[in-house]
């Protein structure tokens, strides 16, 4: 494992012991937090300097055996330790981000360090395919973002969890003039809504889906014709619809949305055929009274 | 030109390219090529559009000529199904997304996202919704990795380090759900008492991954899992002031016994 040569950080004494050979070598802590390897730019000019120094030894010249003295250590410390391979992948990809996005955007950076403004504030699946910063391209300071299993939200009344705790900061804090839930294709906590049954077990996974139940209920009565696949697409759309208008049952949503300082739109995202669909919440052609029926604006297929 | 105008007419450009694409089929391929390039080039040339509406379409149009499309073998595979190498768990912040600062492609984290990235301790009555994401992570993905990332300037630690101490009115949830990590703040108090507020704030952004790391020790899958050595549990730190970013592990490390009263080999130990 690579260690910064220069170490500038103020907590270094804190942190980091003034000599550190390896960082996760045995202790005999029962329990312990490891020491926390920093990554800079100082060891992208190494690693650079080593791939420069390697091209010229292959060449043959005369620092030949001075150089394969060094890519052999190099070895023997990668093969020291397996753990050191996850650390050394992400501290490649954080590198890459660095040079290619951070060092050359300063300004950018600099004015983002001291305040965010986000448009939008992003509600989606925490399903590994469909980050919105991937497929919608937000880029560093356009999208407050909220990750969870089938990209739900609680209604107001439904008590403090981390979703509120989220629409409250950005709504009331950040002000963002945008709230977008994305859903998508072969989501496995809508799949985990519609095959729920009432067996009595309890597991995580369905005391947070059955914030949905009202969008199963609602499949069922539509869908009933459909195989239990197509039952499942029917309900992600639907669960979307749900999430929007549970944004409502929030005060200060409801009033934003009232004097149309803040929008609400639904996404969905189909990975199998890369589409994606877009609308947003007419309030004014909504009538909550009637039975959670609502209308849609503006609504636009994109394949 | 004005840039609403700039915006307009490239948006126009980009229609009709579209249409001949549509409407000619007969175009062969290394046309049908430079008429796609020449899209994305258009579409570049407004990274920013007033409209959000317009913003998403841009922004899923870029990623569908220049990601799906050029990597069909991999969104077919993903199609079936997900077996994501790490479960991240960062803040909402708009400014510290893991697929950007860390380069994640489709497929490589299951991400959860909330204020100040944490993660509360094992609780069946509250907190379903991490609980179930954690749930899913390791008995439906089995995911070998979770990072807990902290970052710098975070509003939630603020939060957390200056309520109620400094008199503010109560948040409906905020509060609620910040004081999760006070175990964390109690600490930072008591080590760094007499730092200043901002220096306290850092030192806490720390701690509180360190706080999310030993509760996700108290989910049973997740003790089950390092115990059987198949998940090992980082904490990371993105500071976008310096632009530098702390990576550490999560330990836990029985010792080898001693025999009381020590033996003669015991002390050579």
């Amino acid at each position: 494992m690579a260690i910064p040569s220069s170490i500038s950080d103020p907590f270094a004494s804190k942190f980091l012991p003034s000599s550190i050979s390896d960082p996760f070598a045995s202790s005999y802590q029962p329990s312990r937090i490891s020491v926390p390897v920093k990554i800079e730019q100082t060891q992208l000019t190494t690693l650079r300097r080593s791939h420069c120094s390697t091209l010229k030894a292959s060449m043959g010249s005369p620092g030949f055996t001075q150089q394969l003295n060094n890519n052999k250590l190099e070895t023997l410390a990668d093969v020291k330790d397996d753990r050191d391979d996850i650390f050394n992948d992400l501290k490649d990809r954080f590198l890459s981000f660095k040079k290619n996005v951070y060092m050359a955007n300063p300004e950018q950076f600099e004015n983002l360090a001291k305040v965010q403004v986000p448009k939008f504030m992003v509600i989606a699946c925490a399903d590994s395919r469909v980050c919105p910063s991937s497929i919608l391209g937000f880029q560093p300071g356009e999208a407050f973002t909220i990750r969870n299993i089938a990209n739900l939200v609680p209604t107001f009344e439904s008590g403090p969890s981390e979703v509120n705790a989220a629409l409250e900061f950005s709504v009331n804090t950040l002000q963002v003039e945008n709230i977008l839930v994305i859903g998508h294709s072969c989501c496995g906590g809508i799949r985990a809504l519609m095959g729920m049954e009432d067996d009595g077990n309890t597991s995580f996974i369905k005391s947070w889906v059955t914030n949905a139940k009202n969008a199963r209920v609602k499949t069922k009565a539509a869908a009933s014709n459909l195989d239990f696949d197509g039952q499942c697409s029917h309900c992600e759309k639907v669960s979307i619809n749900h999430s929007l208008v549970n944004l409502l049952t929030y005060p200060w949503i409801k009033e934003k949305v009232e004097k149309e300082e803040l929008s609400i739109h639904g996404g969905y995202y189909d990975f199998v055929n890369c589409s994606f669909e877009k609308w947003t919440l007419d309030y004014r052609g909504t009538k909550l009274e009637e039975n959670g029926r609502f209308a849609i604006k503006n609504k636009v297929f994109w394949y | 030109m004005d840039i609403t105008m700039a915006i307009q007419s490239s948006q126009l450009a980009i229609e009709q390219l579209k249409n001949l694409l549509r409407e000619k089929e007969e175009l062969n391929e290394v046309v049908t090529t430079k008429i796609e390039e020449l899209i994305v080039e258009l579409q570049g040339c407004h990274p920013h559009p007033i409209d959000p509406a317009q913003q998403i379409i841009d922004g899923f149009t870029y990623f569908k000529f220049n990601n799906f499309d050029k990597n069909p073998e991999l969104y077919e595979r993903l199609a079936k199904g997900q077996s994501p190498k790490f479960m991240v768990f960062a803040c909402s912040d708009s400014r510290v997304s893991p697929s950007v600062i860390l380069n994640f492609q489709p497929g490589e984290a299951f991400v959860v996202r909330n204020i100040a990235n944490i993660v509360p301790a094992f609780n069946q009555l509250r907190y379903s919704g991490v609980g179930a994401t954690i749930e899913y992570a390791i008995t439906a993905l089995k995911v070998k990795n979770i990072l807990v990332i902290g970052h710098s300037r975070c509003g939630g630690i603020s939060r957390l380090m200056s309520h109620p101490e400094d008199g503010s009115i109560p948040f409906d949830f905020i509060d609620d759900w910040v004081k999760i990590g006070l175990p964390a703040k109690t600490n930072v108090m008591k080590e760094y008492e007499g730092y200043d507020f901002k220096e306290q704030c850092n030192f806490c952004e720390l701690e509180s991954v360190n706080n999310s790391l030993v509760n996700l020790h108290t989910y049973p899958y997740v003790d089950r899992e390092i115990r059987n050595k198949n998940l090992a549990l980082l904490g990371g730190y993105y500071d976008f002031v310096n632009g530098e970013f702390k990576l550490w592990k999560y330990m836990s490390v029985v010792t080898k016994p001693i025999t009381i009263p020590l033996k003669t080999n015991d002390l050579t130990i």
